[in-house]
């Protein structure tokens, strides 16, 4: 096995860089207006049926990127065009819909649609016509890695169901007094599933008990007997693998048996009302961006943030500031221009190729794909509500605020 | 081995549930039962009740019986209409299934259209209010919702047993042709029933904004559960939809403290089909 020279290194990332400061800058300094034929950029979003709700904050994040790049230079001197179809949150319909799209639309380029069922769907049609795929959500990074030019927008490294659960027992160890038992429960949706076993696994890696694992159907309606069993297994440390509101239906559920969590984590929940509910002060969650520094510093959020709040309001979507979720959906465009503008061509092979030996700014930070599944490091960090607000508390490095205690 | 007092909490928490299952299938029941149509429109209508109370409390900060108030008279009318239109389709009962499962999507996709598909929740003082009996929680809106639909199926059963009208429709779906000939006006009060049917729809949708998160698409998670409370419970008896309801809960419950929660779907079907494999008389 060779290794690139540092200069080939330097190099790859000097591009990557000057592929999306190429974006930015352009979007600042006022060019041209793009002309010409417009590039096409395919993909399908949930936009009815279970998941709509996320979805609905990826449309308004890659409508708004289709926005500044149109607003700017486009892609290449050319406008942007997003033909977005709605794939009903059914993954037998997303692989329907992008044939259509690369066959009866003849989209130029493509990316991955919400949630792990239908990129699989989707990416098993990209594959067939050689398309790039860049996903934002795929939380099972192993399942993309039988495709080499699919390419994960959000850093979830290779194996975030060891990294992510050791970072967050990092962080709570970091409190005075540290948690001695863990109450793993969870969705059984795929990618909640898969990270809740890391969760018990490392867990007990560690020395720490776990009076009770507990997995749960996507879609439960009542959590009166789940939450029965939390409050008698008692651990000092909840780690929920829920997604969208089963956090705030399980806090509803404890609170009408006089329970309280001591320190509670929830995976993928619905950003807003988590954050409105009383019972969820100082929760933790999973976060790869949150609006504030220094996050917020990084290329592209300061045109980005302001319009994503703008139509987030417009939507009529309850939480508006900009997060995790539709940043994914921003990235997978970002990512997919500064392969174009840097290589100046719409040939999925050349773009696939430099992405995978070039480091790429981005509003996660500076990512790569040359590792396994095509993964750069993990980049995920823990947040917490402080004060009515998210707010990055894990690594130190980044975080915005200290740990609290609950 | 759970706890007994986890046994217990579980069990109360299942019977409660179950009495949601019993309100929502109560219209079903009824109308599968003595009008010979399978209304999955119900599903739908429940959760714009919802969405309507949602409204009127969350948004426009009216009280819960102003809710009630334009819920009620408002569904009965939409129940007339739609039994109107199978009247005048002459839709038969796997027809109607097709034909309000229609309806259904369409009335999801209008509550999608106004309300979007982000989660909405109705926020209320009382939302998570539970009181003591010894070791035990008793969830206060649960409770009511139970209460509620055993008054609703009692009294359902008291008007189809004891009143002429009430004789008169059990009588038609019995045998229709024999009932006209006694001179039963099945027509004029298959309105009646069809009407009722969407009202108790509307009563369940206002403890479904109370008591859950709601979004469009959860009008399908409660299908295969009622589905299988109608006909556990016997198709067109209010109390036997209780009752089933009940069963069903308190066993999703047990399911999930003894089990795994992962289980609690499989309890309903398991029971449907060992129902069906013994064929009791009941049924």
């Amino acid at each position: 096995m060779t290794h690139p020279s540092l200069d080939t290194k330097r190099r790859n990332l000097l591009s990557g860089i000057a592929g999306g400061l190429a974006l930015g800058l352009g979007a600042a300094n006022v060019k041209a207006a793009p002309t010409g034929k417009p590039i096409r950029i395919g993909s399908t979003l949930s936009l009815t049926g279970p998941l709509a709700q996320t979805a609905a904050l990826h449309r308004i994040a890659g409508e708004s990127f289709v926005d500044i790049a149109n607003e700017g230079a486009g892609i290449l001197g050319r406008p942007v065009e997003w033909v977005l179809l709605d794939d009903q949150s059914k993954p037998e319909v997303t692989r329907s819909l992008y044939e259509k799209l690369l066959t009866v639309d003849k989209v130029d380029l493509v990316i991955g649609p919400y949630g792990t069922n239908s990129i699989l769907a989707a990416m098993g049609v990209a594959q067939r016509y050689g398309k790039v795929f860049i996903q934002s959500s795929m939380g099972i990074p192993k399942l993309g890695g039988s495709y080499d030019m699919q390419f994960p927008a959000s850093p979830f490294g290779p194996y975030p169901e060891k990294d992510y659960p050791a970072k967050i027992l990092d962080c709570v160890a970091s409190l005075p007094t540290p948690p001695k038992s863990v109450t793993v429960l969870t969705s059984k949706f795929p990618s909640a599933q898969f990270m809740a076993e890391g969760m018990r696994d490392v867990a007990k890696q560690r020395g720490l008990q776990v009076p009770l694992y507990l997995e749960y159907e996507f879609g439960t309606r009542d959590f009166a007997s789940i939450a029965a069993r939390v409050k008698d297994a008692n651990a000092d440390f909840l780690w929920v693998g829920a997604l969208g509101l089963e956090g705030n239906q399980l806090l509803e559920a404890l609170k009408k048996l006089e329970y309280s969590p001591k320190l509670h984590f929830y995976l993928y929940p619905a950003p807003g009302p988590l954050l409105a509910q009383p019972e969820a002060k100082n929760v933790l969650s999973h976060s790869f961006f949150e609006d504030h520094p220094p996050f917020s510093n990084r290329v592209g959020v300061a045109k980005l943030s302001p319009m994503y709040r703008a139509r987030a309001v417009k939507a009529g979507v309850q939480y508006t500031q900009l997060d995790s979720q539709g940043t994914g959906t921003y990235n997978s465009f970002h990512l997919l221009a500064s392969a174009v503008e840097a290589t100046k061509s719409l040939d999925d092979k050349v773009l696939g190729q430099w992405l995978k030996k070039s480091t790429v700014d981005t509003v996660f930070g500076p990512l790569t794909f040359n590792g396994t599944y095509n993964h750069g490091p993990d980049r995920m960090l823990v947040k917490q509500v402080q004060n009515g607000k998210w707010v990055v508390v894990w690594p130190r490095d980044v975080a915005g605020a200290k740990l609290n205690a609950s | 081995m759970p706890s007994f007092a986890l046994l217990c909490q579980a069990l109360v928490s299942g019977l409660l549930a179950g009495g949601l299952y019993g309100l929502l299938g109560l219209g079903l029941s009824l109308s599968w039962g003595l009008l010979r149509l399978v209304n999955i429109a119900y599903f739908a209508l429940a959760f714009l009740g919802a969405y309507v109370t949602y409204q009127f409390g969350s948004v426009l900060h009216q009280s819960l019986a102003v809710s009630i108030l334009v819920i009620l008279p408002c569904f009965f009318a939409f129940g007339v209409g739609l039994h109107w239109l199978f009247k005048r389709f002459h839709v038969g009962e796997f027809g109607s299934l097709l034909v309000t499962f229609g309806v259904a999507v369409l009335i999801e996709s209008m509550i999608q259209w106004l309300w979007t598909a982000d989660f909405r929740r109705f926020e209320t003082p009382y939302g998570s209010s539970s009181f003591k009996v010894g070791s035990i929680f008793v969830p206060t809106l649960e409770l009511a919702a139970f209460l509620t639909a055993s008054v609703l199926a009692v009294g359902t059963w008291l008007w189809l047993s004891r009143t002429y009208v009430g004789k008169a429709l059990r009588a038609s779906a019995e045998d229709h042709e024999m009932a006209a000939a006694f001179g039963i006006n099945h027509r004029s009060q298959s309105y009646v029933l069809s009407g009722l049917c969407a009202s108790y729809a509307g009563v369940a949708g206002v403890f479904i904004a109370l008591i859950s998160t709601l979004a469009p698409s959860q009008i399908w998670s409660w299908l295969g559960v009622v589905f299988a409370v109608v006909i556990i419970g016997r198709l067109g008896n209010p109390i036997g939809a209780l009752v089933a309801g009940v069963v069903i809960g308190a066993c999703e419950g047990l399911a999930m403290a003894v089990l795994s929660p992962a289980w609690a779907p499989i309890v309903s079907f398991s029971i449907l089909i060992g129902i069906l494999l013994w064929q009791p008389k009941w049924l």
